[in-house]
């Protein structure tokens, strides 16, 4: 057969390589920043863009957007060409790719800390950013599918069917999720609201661990693993059966990020029973990269890379196993909006993402650059700094988190809450946050050190642009079955869509079609003009990131916060507000007067300006902005147009008469805090984070009202 | 478990969807073990050895290259 000679171009992959290693120092140093201001709350000295709300969405959006998506992309635009024995399709669109992505990043990175955000983790993107992903998204997927067209190997290697099944299923997540109603350039409502809204979130928030961190990250393990060992894959049968399993299951665990909310009962035990059974196809695929290092283990010793390889694939068991426990019931009413959630995510981020994105750079950067690793030593150093690091900053939460759990849920003998004050659980781990942050540094010298070694090593070497190869041209022959869709990736791609989407729709058609799904409260209102711009403010501020509205229903929440939350009483929220950690309490009922939370307008007022006024050991960060700044209005007629459109039943004609009512509803305010001594304009932006907080959970208080109760 | 069992029944053949996915997700499951299970041994290992074919010119000596 006759062979042809074709070339593969290193460009992008050095592109990604560099987005890779910048983006890794930012997120993470940005994460780093964050742990130190949980410790020392005035670190941000009264700076909005500096809080920890504002730098929060931006720490994950870098980590897993930045850092993960470039390195995923160093690696799929360096493994598919060499997998596929052709070049890439396009080295044009494979450059919009890249630029593309960049410059959304850079637009997260302004956009967030000034607070433009819709709150939904890891979807906080205003929606001109969501368009210009999807976009981006979709010139890479043409990219992918048709290098696999052109390709010259009869069997596309299953690696490359982990990057088809990311593009596909990052395409339809990111869209079902961001689809918003538009109030200004950089101000969206979505159009879900409360449960719906939340489900919807955590199918993707869920999903995006799935198919972003870690579908194509089982594509890199595959490609790279066997490289770096120099032997192929343990079982590749089992690779297979990995594949479509973990595809398949992925996609209907979201709900277990609900468990005990207001959520039905239905849709939570769905979620739970496909976490469990997600146990197996994530170790099969763990188990298969572990057994591929089988009669290789001395050279694990040598290696700073397969070292590398070898904790990530460890932490992906890990914490793969830790998943599915999490999503059981019980385990979950101690674990959620703990720091359980926080360690368990940086398992997976700091050991699986982060120690396989490392072990892949010191393999990559020598052969691009055409010389050796400028310093194994270092190398080493940095495998000992980020494996102890990870520790440091893994098992002080775990600790904490139970620490704090029993400490909430705790009941004396005469049968009042042991510790009624939030603030005591709080103090009693903030020395595990101590740790947490220690262990943060020790992660982030290894990176540091990461730097100059891959700085080094490109200095010493010649950047080798291209690289030959050559391969007899494709014949396809007639194929059966899987073969058959194995030969045909445009095909394939659709299968897994269709895979994909079932699991979706079994869980969104009765969520959405039923209305008796979300039973009705005669009583809950839509919110009043000043207390929906109150709920923006909320919203910009990240105030969700701490506080959860959202009291389950144990005994412990009822008695500390109030009667639990109800699916009803969201109806209107557009986006729902349930958070998924406490480090301060939780807000569901902070507005009803006869609960244990309830703080008069001064109180709230002054725990803006300082809160350690109030509350002397409290971790939160002072807001004198919101005092500084008057209350935009200009958009509030806008905005309740929009929710008229998105069906919350305003009246007509309410839009006209919305700032009448706002100023009506400030004033009065106002007037309160000033008979009390507080020298306050009615205009300020905190009025109306007041109204909104004094709003919380009241609704379903006004007796008499409450019609069909859950 | 009242409030579950009220709020599926509330639902018009609720009960059919998890039953749908168990059984499409049980049988695609057996269908692939059956697939892979027949597939060729010599074939299997020629598609594992994919990612090792490229490196003729580059990296038989994995490690050396790591080496100072």
């Amino acid at each position: 057969m006759e062979l042809q000679k074709f070339t593969y171009d290193n460009r992008l992959s050095r592109l990604f390589l560099y987005a890779t290693i910048f983006w890794g120092a930012v997120g993470m140093l940005v994460g780093l920043t964050i742990a130190f201001e949980l410790i020392f709350p005035h670190m941000s000295s009264g700076i909005s863009w500096l809080s920890f709300g504002r730098l929060r969405p931006l720490h994950t959006n870098a980590v897993v957007f930045a850092f993960v998506g470039n390195g995923m992309f160093t690696g799929i635009y360096y493994s598919t060409p060499r997998l596929l024995k052709t070049p890439m399709y396009s080295e044009t669109l494979g450059k919009i790719h890249f630029w593309g992505w960049q410059l959304i990043i850079l637009a997260a990175t302004i956009t967030l800390p000034l607070g433009y955000t819709v709150s939904k983790e890891y979807a906080e993107l205003e929606w001109p950013i969501d368009i210009a992903i999807a976009i981006v998204w979709v010139i890479f997927g043409i990219n992918l599918i048709m290098t696999t067209v052109k390709r010259r190997t009869q069997h596309i290697y299953v690696a490359i069917w982990f990057y088809i099944a990311t593009f596909v299923t990052v395409a339809v997540l990111h869209i079902v999720n961001s689809i918003n109603l538009p109030v200004s350039f950089l101000k969206s409502y979505p159009v879900y609201a409360g449960v719906q809204d939340a489900l919807v979130q955590w199918w993707y928030g869920h999903n995006a661990v799935a198919f972003f961190l870690t579908t194509p990250y089982l594509g890199l393990m595959y490609y790279f693993v066997p490289k770096a060992a120099n032997r192929p894959v343990y079982s590749y049968k089992l690779s297979i059966v990995h594949f479509w399993s973990l595809i398949f299951l992925y996609i209907w665990a979201g709900p277990h990020h609900l468990l005990y909310s207001a959520l039905p009962d239905w849709a939570q035990a769905l979620g739970v029973a496909f976490s469990v059974m997600l146990i197996a196809p994530s170790w099969g695929g763990m188990i298969n990269g572990l057994l591929t290092l089988r009669g290789a283990w001395d050279k694990v010793r040598e290696s700073p890379v397969l070292k590398m390889f070898v904790v990530a694939i460890t932490a992906y068991g890990m914490a793969t196993f830790e998943g599915p426990l999490l999503s059981l019931k019980n385990v979950n009413a101690i674990s959620h909006f703990t720091d359980w959630t926080i360690a368990h995510v940086h398992i997976g981020a700091l050991g699986w993402n982060g120690m396989l994105t490392f072990g892949m750079i010191y393999w990559l950067t020598p052969r691009l650059f055409n010389t050796k690793l400028y310093s194994k030593k270092m190398a080493n150093a940095h495998f000992w700094l980020a494996t102890t690091g990870m520790l440091f900053f893994a098992v002080p939460l775990y600790f904490a988190a139970f620490t704090q759990s029993l400490m909430w849920k705790e009941f004396t003998a005469e049968g009042f809450l042991k510790y009624p004050n939030f603030i005591e659980t709080v103090v009693q781990i903030l020395p595990m946050y101590f740790l947490r942050a220690f262990g943060g540094t020790l992660y982030y010298t290894g990176v540091i050190l990461l730097f100059v070694n891959v700085f080094k090593t490109i200095k010493a070497g010649i950047f080798k642009q291209t690289e030959d190869d050559q391969a007899p041209a494709l014949q396809m022959k007639p194929e059966k079955g899987h073969r058959y869709i194995e030969g045909k990736p445009v095909i394939f791609t659709i299968i897994a869509l269709v895979v994909i989407l079932i699991g979706g729709i079994v869980e969104f058609v009765p969520m959405f079609m039923v209305k008796s799904n979300v039973p009705t409260i005669a009583a809950v209102k839509p919110y009043t003009p000043l207390e929906l711009e109150g709920r923006d403010i909320y919203v910009r501020e990240g105030c969700y990131l701490c506080h959860s509205q959202q009291v389950r229903p144990f005994r412990s929440e009822v008695e500390r916060y109030g009667d639990y939350s109800k699916a009803g009483e969201v109806v209107y929220d557009h986006p729902f507000q349930f958070g998924s950690k406490r480090t301060g309490p939780d807000l569901a009922r902070e507005g009803v007067k006869t609960e244990k939370n309830y703080k008069p307008d001064s109180w709230h007022y002054n725990h803006f300006m300082n809160p350690q006024k109030m509350v002397a050991q409290s971790i939160m960060p002072p807001y004198p902005w919101l005092i500084d700044n008057s209350l935009n209005t200009t958009l509030t007629a806008k905005k309740i147009r929009a929710m008229q459109k998105l069906g919350v039943p305003y009246p007509d004609g309410f839009d006209n008469i919305a700032v009448e009512e706002l100023k009506k509803q400030a004033a009065a305010i106002a007037q309160g805090l000033r008979d009390g001594g507080i020298e306050v304009t009615d205009d300020r932006e905190v009025i109306a984070l007041i109204a909104y907080i004094q709003r919380l959970g009241t609704d379903i208080y006004k007796t008499d009202l409450t019609g069909q109760n859950q | 478990m009242k409030i579950v069992t009220n709020t599926l029944e509330s639902i018009a053949g609720i009960g059919i969807y998890p039953v749908i996915g168990l059984i499409l997700f049980f049988s695609i499951f057996i269908v692939l073990v059956i697939h892979v299970f027949r597939l060729k041994k010599s074939k299997v290992e020629e598609y594992g050895r994919l990612p090792l074919e490229d490196d003729d010119d580059l990296n038989d000596n994995e490690n050396e290259s790591l080496k100072q």
